[in-house]
């Protein structure tokens, strides 16, 4: 019983991680405007995966294999690595972008 | 002590992590871990900013909890957007002072902003004063710039003094 009630809130949480993991992939392939496609992957990484770690940890500290601390490790190299990335692009297209108004202008 | 462990923090972070990577606790990958954990600082220290005495426990669990929250919330906004015609979206860069001084504390910040779907950081002006922000959709410039300062740069003025 207990078990059941834990696979639906698994399946749950996976279906939402693929649906907003989903979402943030539309965003980035739909919009035309460099700046606004970096919100897209940066969603997918919050709540898309996020989802499908916490239903990761459920599934298998609850397989008697012990607590599995990979998810929340795998949490924080997420939230460590994904605003630099992001980041780092915004710089890049924002350097090219002053670059080619200077080539506009001379 | 100190000349070992000059960051006795980081030292712990690493020997946990250690740990975590190999969820175990045999006393072998516990010497290994804390053999890691005691070299490693030692060779990249001198790339390490100061570390600030960090306080104020019970303001980071807050603001760690009011992150969590808004993370889930503003993601409910954004695909809400992302699904909606994109001739509605008003994406805007916003420019955000900044009274955080602490490059730890700054660099924080910046992830907040960017975890927090629909605002991104683009950049930190060279003196190091404010952040650009990049935002999908914005109404309300200064109430924006209002939000990121007090729900999370006043939090983290705190931890990072």
């Amino acid at each position: 019983m207990l078990g059941t009630l834990l696979d639906f809130v698994i399946a749950a949480m996976l279906v939402t991680g693929g649906a907003f993991a989903l979402l943030g992939s539309i965003g980035l392939a739909k919009f035309g405007d460099f700046y606004r496609r970096l919100h897209g992957p940066t969603k997918a990484t919050t709540l898309g995966v996020g989802s499908a770690l916490i239903a990761s940890a459920l599934w298998f500290s609850t397989r008697g294999a012990g607590v599995s601390l990979h998810e929340l490790l795998i949490t924080l190299f997420l939230v460590l690595t994904a605003p630099v990335s992001a980041q780092q692009l915004a710089r890049a297209a924002r350097r090219r972008d002053a670059t080619a108004r200077q080539d506009d202008a001379g | 002590m100190n000349r070992l462990l000059p960051w006795p923090l980081l030292s712990l972070v690493l020997w946990l992590t250690w740990l975590g990577l190999n969820n175990t606790v045999h006393p072998a990958h516990l010497a290994l871990g804390a053999g890691i954990a005691v070299l490693l600082p030692l060779a990249i220290g001198r790339f390490l900013p100061e570390l600030p005495r960090l306080g104020h426990p019970l303001v980071m669990l807050r603001l760690l909890v009011t992150v969590l929250g808004d993370i889930v919330v503003a993601n409910l906004q954004v695909a809400r957007r992302i699904l909606g015609p994109e001739s509605a979206l008003k994406s805007a860069f916003v420019l955000v002072p900044l009274d955080l001084r602490h490059p730890l504390g700054i660099a924080t910040l910046a992830g907040i902003v960017t975890l927090t779907p629909g605002t991104v950081s683009a950049d930190l002006s060279d003196d190091g004063g404010s952040l650009l922000v990049h935002a999908l959709h914005v109404d309300d410039e200064a109430r924006l710039v209002r939000t990121i300062k007090q729900r999370y740069e006043a939090p983290l003025r705190a931890i990072f003094p």
